[in-house]
């Protein structure tokens, strides 16, 4: 709980040769224990690179594959059709991870170009569904009563949801141009949508039992035993105590939503081709499954960037944990 | 604070004789809070779509007077509504029947907005120093949020007020950049005395204020409790579990069971005289330090449970636990009367078979 030298020391001794301590806040002390959490910072630093990368990938590319969407099909096999000539599917300095089966397109540009992808898709959503559940989930959870009845009830009903059926039957009826976008930018829109709007009860479930905990602690009381206002309670008080769990499961959240623009894109309702998506390229793989570097690149960076963020949740669950202090 | 504050105990002895001097003459002072037939019942929902089917009785019709300058103390056990009283008292719960007068206002049924003011003269200090203080701000956050929230600004600025706040309580001015996580339990509830003291209130109701507490940091707190009603001339509505912790610091004490207050009366003729079978048996089972005394006076167990507040028992609540009880404990409720004459007229007890003054137990020393 706290540091034990000071547990029962006598007041006396405490004051002794302490003049300008700055006392050290919670977030500083679950920063202090990240940093010691090497699993965890190896996550957070996959994560930084891979935002740096996809970032950057319009000048990676330039050095190495080119596009993401060149043909390169004077660089397909001779003798078997279809198939990339060269070993490891066509890896070579330009081409560190090979070419694709039929089209010869660079699988490391694509595989760059799929980290926009599915880091932009997964981190809009997760901050739609934070917003949302967060939102819902105070509210919930601070006023109580029929309230929190009725909003815990639609969380029920979102989470039943069949939500994939959904995003498939979706997408099949969805127009080309609705709300003044079309191509690209709206089937963004519609996927963070599908994936924020129908995940957020997950984080709307955590914050309302977090406010309930936290709205029977003693310090809320003391507020209003001062005559505190519901925002000052709200804001200044509950708030900052929930910061830390909202943090914790939204970089949870980020790696479910990372598989599930995955698995759309794979089925043919998510990102739609020939814009580089991870789901896509293994669906493309598929295939040819006799060629299994096609397969593996996509797989391993939706398998690095899933894990990444797993850890780099774990270490922090672990870092903000009161029990650890 | 002074030497006596980290010597574990004999303030019973020392004490006792000049306080007890000055409270003679005080006897006719005015009153500071009057609580007449206090309620609460909380109801029991079972959920969304079915209506209250019951209530907890938590209190169920309390009253009492404290006197400006006092201590009154509340005792009882888990459960007896001691706690909601005091919430009720500084109106952080809605009465559901009764009336509560501070300084000759009816604060019973105010609105958020007109107890505001009223706030600052009534005070809180709570049970848990480790959930009583909001674990994100640092203690000149908390310390100086009544000037925040009342709107007041102290002479020389908020810093210095709550630094002199926390001189106050025997802790360091340093301490105003720090977090609670890095105080004790008996530092955690310095602050938060702190804090109470912040608006210079009037009435502070301290919810068992030492019960979470190491026992020989309970002694501090206390004592510093005391020091300050002395200077800042305050009234305190304490409320324990414990009958030995009150027991130096109370001019009057009440005795709570199930919702009701049993007995009331001047600290020294309950703990001397206690009437009321239940305070006799909550004196019994105080431990005697002492082990050769511990043989001369008897140990009274009571049988069986605390009965359920949602169901209480008829008329005398507590005929299910007593030694003493008849067929007319439980048809007829016996009233809170007064029983002793003279110098004891402030004895109040509420049993039709009230122990002889003489009684078997009671604090030996």
């Amino acid at each position: 709980m706290e540091d034990p030298s000071l547990s029962h020391a006598d007041p006396e001794a405490v004051l002794v040769g302490e003049k300008q301590i700055e006392g050290r806040s919670l977030s500083q002390i679950a920063w202090g224990k990240l940093r010691r959490d090497k699993v965890a910072l190896a996550g957070g630093a996959f994560i930084v690179f891979l935002i740096l990368v996809a970032i950057l990938a319009p000048l990676i590319v330039k050095i190495t594959g080119g596009p993401p969407n060149a043909y390169h099909e004077d660089l397909l096999s001779p003798y078997i059709p279809n198939i990339p000539a060269g070993d490891f599917g066509g890896m070579s300095w330009r081409h560190p991870m090979g070419l694709e089966t039929v089209s010869g397109r660079d699988i490391f540009s694509r595989v760059l170009y799929g980290a926009r992808i599915s880091l932009l898709i997964a981190i809009l959503a997760t901050m739609l569904s934070v917003a949302i559940g967060t939102t819902v989930g105070i509210i919930a959870g601070f006023f109580g009563g029929w309230v929190d009845a009725i909003l815990s009830r639609i969380m029920d009903m979102f989470l039943a949801f069949p939500l994939l059926v959904f995003a498939i039957a979706l997408s099949g009826v969805f127009p080309d141009k609705a709300f003044g976008f079309s191509g690209l930018p709206l089937r963004l829109g519609l996927l963070i949508f599908v994936i924020g709007f129908f995940n957020w009860p997950y984080i709307g479930r955590i914050v309302r039992g977090q406010t309930i905990s936290l709205r029977e602690r003693e310090y809320v009381e003391a507020a209003r035993s001062l005559g505190a206002r519901r925002p000052y309670i709200l804001f200044t008080e509950l708030l900052p105590n929930l910061l830390a769990p909202i943090l914790v499961y939204s970089t949870l959240i980020i790696p479910t939503n990372i598989l599930f623009e995955a698995a759309l894109s794979f089925l043919g309702v998510g990102i739609p081709p020939p814009t580089a998506s991870w789901g896509g390229m293994l669906a493309d793989a598929v295939t040819f499954y006799t060629v299994p570097h096609f397969m593996f690149w996509p797989g391993l960076a939706i398998f690095a960037t899933v894990l990444a963020f797993n850890l780099f949740g774990d270490g922090l669950r672990d870092a903000f944990d009161p029990r650890g202090r | 604070m002074t030497t006596s504050e980290t010597e574990p105990t004999p303030a019973v002895d020392t004490t006792t004789t000049p306080r007890h001097a000055s409270r003679t003459p005080d006897r006719e002072r005015e009153n500071l809070l009057e609580v007449e037939d206090l309620v609460k019942h909380f109801p029991i929902k079972g959920g969304f779509l079915s209506g209250s089917k019951s209530a907890v009785q938590a209190v169920d019709g309390v009253s009492f007077t404290v006197r400006r300058g006092e201590t009154f103390s509340i005792v009882g056990e888990s459960g007896c509504g001691k706690s909601t009283t005091a919430r009720l008292i500084t109106r952080l719960l809605e009465p559901t029947a009764g009336k509560v007068t501070f300084e000759g206002k009816d604060i019973t049924h105010l609105s958020d907005g007109r107890m505001r003011p009223l706030r600052r003269d009534i005070q809180m200090i709570f049970q848990d120093p480790y959930s009583s203080l909001n674990p994100r701000h640092t203690v000149g956050k908390i310390v100086g949020a009544p000037y925040k929230l009342q709107g007041v600004e102290p002479e020389g600025g908020r810093k210095k007020a709550v630094q002199a706040l926390l001189q106050t309580v025997g802790l360091s001015p340093e301490h105003y950049n720090r977090y609670p996580h890095e105080f004790s339990g008996g530092q955690r509830q310095r602050i938060g005395i702190a804090r109470t003291l912040a608006l210079k209130p009037r009435l502070i109701v301290a919810d068992e204020p030492v019960s979470a507490l190491d026992v020989s940091i309970q002694a501090q707190v206390v004592n510093l409790l005391e020091d300050l009603q002395q200077e800042l001339d305050l009234t305190y509505v304490m409320i324990a579990h414990d009958l030995s912790v009150v027991r130096h610091v109370s001019d009057r004490v009440a005795v709570m069971y199930l919702g009701k207050i049993v007995e009331i009366g001047d600290r020294d003729d309950l703990y001397d005289r206690p009437r009321h079978p239940y305070t006799v048996a909550m004196l019994s089972a105080v431990p005697v330090p002492d082990t050769k005394r511990r043989h001369q006076r008897e140990r009274i167990r009571l049988q069986g449970d605390v009965p359920s507040p949602i169901n209480p028992p008829t008329a005398c609540r507590f005929h299910t636990r007593c030694w003493k009880a008849q067929e007319i404990c439980r048809t007829e409720e016996p009233l809170l009367l007064q029983i002793g004459t003279g110098a004891e007229s402030g004895h109040q007890v509420a049993c039709h078979f009230p122990e002889e003054p003489s009684g078997p137990a009671g604090i030996p020393g």
